[in-house]
């Protein structure tokens, strides 16, 4: 580069700093001292979690039965059978497998988002979370064995839903080499109606399964046990592995697909494994939480709109806001109409209608994609 | 990579027999040419007659119906993305850019082909988007986000990033469609001095046949999908041409230092 540096801006000793110096010297370092601090609110929201419930136990005793699972650990003598019960069977899975569901809507919204370069993009929007609900639901009304080869059929009859909807969405919503947001989003809202239609259907003409497909559709983690967070994990942990290792090739995408390619990247490639895992771990979540809206929108948003666009930061940070969000939307579902329980997926969309529709106001003002 | 082609003997870029159709519409026909190490090509002819599509050919974003493209004497049909991407860098012509992303960070992703998929940018590629930025006047606005600069400093960055690719073979759509005459001429003659001191190859489709004249070694006209003319300047703008492929009377009229054409309208002298 001998020539670029002769030339005649160079002729200083040293090359002028720009006026933001710090934004500079900032690239490339992962922020952790932000990473940090949002795991230990995660941390803090667990704990809130494990605590709140219609049986007061102490902290303390939280505390102790919690770390009596470590191995070689024994504090919890003195403390009551039930509350064991309630602490380790009860809550502290209903806990996790709603962190983990909001983790998983979080990525797969933010990753929607990068591929469809769609602000507006997220699983429940675009049909792929209905679209999971209706596998799921047809799984259950036809009692289909719900093991196969020791696998879970019902993750694999939601992805197979969450499938059909994104191919059929993506290729309807598709004008040339563009992805209009409009487009997109009626294409989904369709979709999904229809995907709600015949799940509803088939709901009520089914009476015996009625509960069940109530629970995939409104979305609620009161059922929850360790074997949902546990079986759930296989499909949720390489999606996040594979889409957080793209966190900077999505960037790339967030140019037109063109511009991608002259750079060395395949975008089809790209695209269709991006949305294939985060369908996936999409389908994981609606089979066992059912169908919770708005989390794949309001939180990558909030993410982006305080610390930016670049994914490097908007996934991991997306992962973890995601899981504090659905945590929290949790413990307000089973608190605030004691002692009978709100779905979550409705406290998630009272606290996101107002967002997605303040978005709406602000993307007619100018689009910060 | 650069000696190796050399070495070979190898031009850096050769286009032979280039058909490219969208549909049933023909954009190239049959279109040859070739792009030694260390020059400037100018490529010129009226909107339309397939100067875009050639350049989408060549850098792997349109695939030909008939005909081949070598890039440093490799047969680009059969390279990956990413071995194309570490040969030829593209500055496309109006590219959509994330308006949320800074200016630096724009720059930097002509540092992907470089990089591993797990690979974050380093000191290096810092180095290489510094010296880019600094050689076509964008480094003060590194932290700058996209959506609020100029269309003629969005495109002075995508030459930066394109010059952040460290490729051999530069590929420019209409580089200096939106800057001012200051930043056309700075654009250009960089180029040149790219082409000379690091025996880069440059080809650039350029709308304003003047400035293509003072600084492009060579020109090519592209007219209807074809090539109709290829030689230097002086050779290749000539009144009876001009009048033909564009449908324009102009003046051919000697630069009074260089000797170049310099083109003026006919005026309306009655």
């Amino acid at each position: 580069m001998n020539v670029l540096r002769r030339s005649p801006a160079l002729d200083a000793a040293e090359p002028p700093a720009p006026p933001e110096a710090g934004a500079v010297a900032a690239l490339g370092r992962f922020p952790w001292p932000r990473f940090l601090l949002a795991t230990m609110a995660l941390l803090g929201a667990v704990t809130l979690g494990v605590a709140v419930g219609p049986a007061s136990i102490p902290l303390d005793a939280t505390a102790r039965i919690v770390l009596s699972r470590l191995p070689g650990v024994e504090m919890a003598e003195s403390v009551p059978l039930l509350w064991r019960d309630i602490i380790w069977e009860v809550r502290l899975p209903r806990v996790l497998l709603a962190g983990l569901t909001g983790a998983v809507l979080a990525m797969a919204g933010a990753t929607y988002q990068g591929v469809f370069r769609n602000p507006l993009a997220d699983p429940y929007l675009i049909g792929v979370a209905t679209g999971a609900a209706l596998g799921a639901t047809i799984v259950i009304v036809t009692e289909a064995p719900h093991s196969w080869h020791g696998l879970s059929v019902l993750p694999m009859a939601a992805f197979a839903g969450a499938v059909v909807s994104v191919v059929v969405v993506y290729s309807v919503a598709r004008v040339g080499n563009t992805l209009p947001a409009t487009t997109l989003i009626l294409a989904g809202v369709a979709v999904a109606s229809l995907s709600t239609g015949v799940t509803t259907f088939l709901m009520l003409r089914d009476t015996t399964h009625t509960l069940s497909v109530f629970a995939v559709v409104l979305g609620s983690f009161n059922t929850a046990s360790w074997g949902e967070v546990i079986w759930t994990l296989p499909y949720v942990v390489p999606a996040a592995v594979v889409i957080l290792a793209h966190g900077r090739i999505l960037n790339v995408l967030s140019l037109d697909e063109e511009q991608a390619r002259q750079l060395g990247i395949d975008p089809e490639r790209v695209k269709l494994l991006l949305l294939g895992v985060a369908s996936l771990a999409t389908a994981a979540a609606v089979a066992v939480a059912g169908t919770i809206g708005f989390v794949g929108l309001i939180v990558p948003h909030a993410v982006r709109l305080i610390w930016g666009s670049d994914n490097r930061q908007l996934l991991p940070m997306s992962i973890l806001f995601g899981a504090i969000f659905l945590i929290l939307a949790d413990i307000a579902a089973r608190t605030v109409d004691q002692p009978s329980e709100v779905p979550v997926g409705i406290i998630t969309a009272v606290c996101g209608v107002p967002f997605f529709l303040y978005l709406l106001r602000r993307a007619r003002v100018g689009s910060f994609w | 990579m650069r000696a190796l082609a050399e070495e070979r003997g190898a031009a850096a870029l050769d286009v032979r027999g280039l058909t490219v159709a969208y549909g049933a519409r023909v954009a190239l026909r049959e279109v040859s040419l070739s792009l030694p190490v260390g020059e400037l090509l100018g490529l010129v002819g009226p909107n339309g007659s397939g100067k875009t599509t050639l350049i989408r050919a060549v850098s792997g974003v349109v695939a030909p119906q008939a005909g081949g493209v070598s890039l440093d004497g490799d047969d680009a049909l059969r390279l990956s993305p990413k071995e194309v991407a570490l040969r030829v860098a593209v500055v496309p012509q109006n590219p959509h850019l994330p308006p949320a992303f800074t200016a630096l960070e724009l720059v930097l992703m002509g540092r992907t082909p470089h990089l591993k998929l797990l690979q974050g940018e380093g000191q290096a590629d810092l180095r290489a988007a510094r010296d880019a930025m600094l050689a076509t006047d964008t480094w003060e606005l590194a932290g700058r986000r996209i959506g609020e600069l100029s269309g003629g400093e969005r495109q002075r960055l995508l030459v930066a990033r394109a010059l952040a690719q460290e490729t051999p073979l530069l590929l420019l759509d209409e580089p200096t469609a939106h800057l001012d005459v200051g930043h056309q001429a700075a654009t250009l003659r960089l180029m040149a001095r790219l082409c000379r001191s690091e025996g880069k190859a440059v080809l650039a489709a350029v709308h304003d046949l003047t400035l293509a004249a003072q600084f492009c070694h060579r020109l090519v006209m592209l007219h209807q999908g074809r090539v109709i003319a290829d030689g230097a300047p002086g050779s290749v703008l000539t009144r009876e041409r001009l009048r033909q492929v564009y449908g324009a009377s102009l003046h051919v009229l000697s630069h009074p230092v260089t000797g170049r054409p310099v083109l003026a309208p006919d005026g309306d002298a009655q």
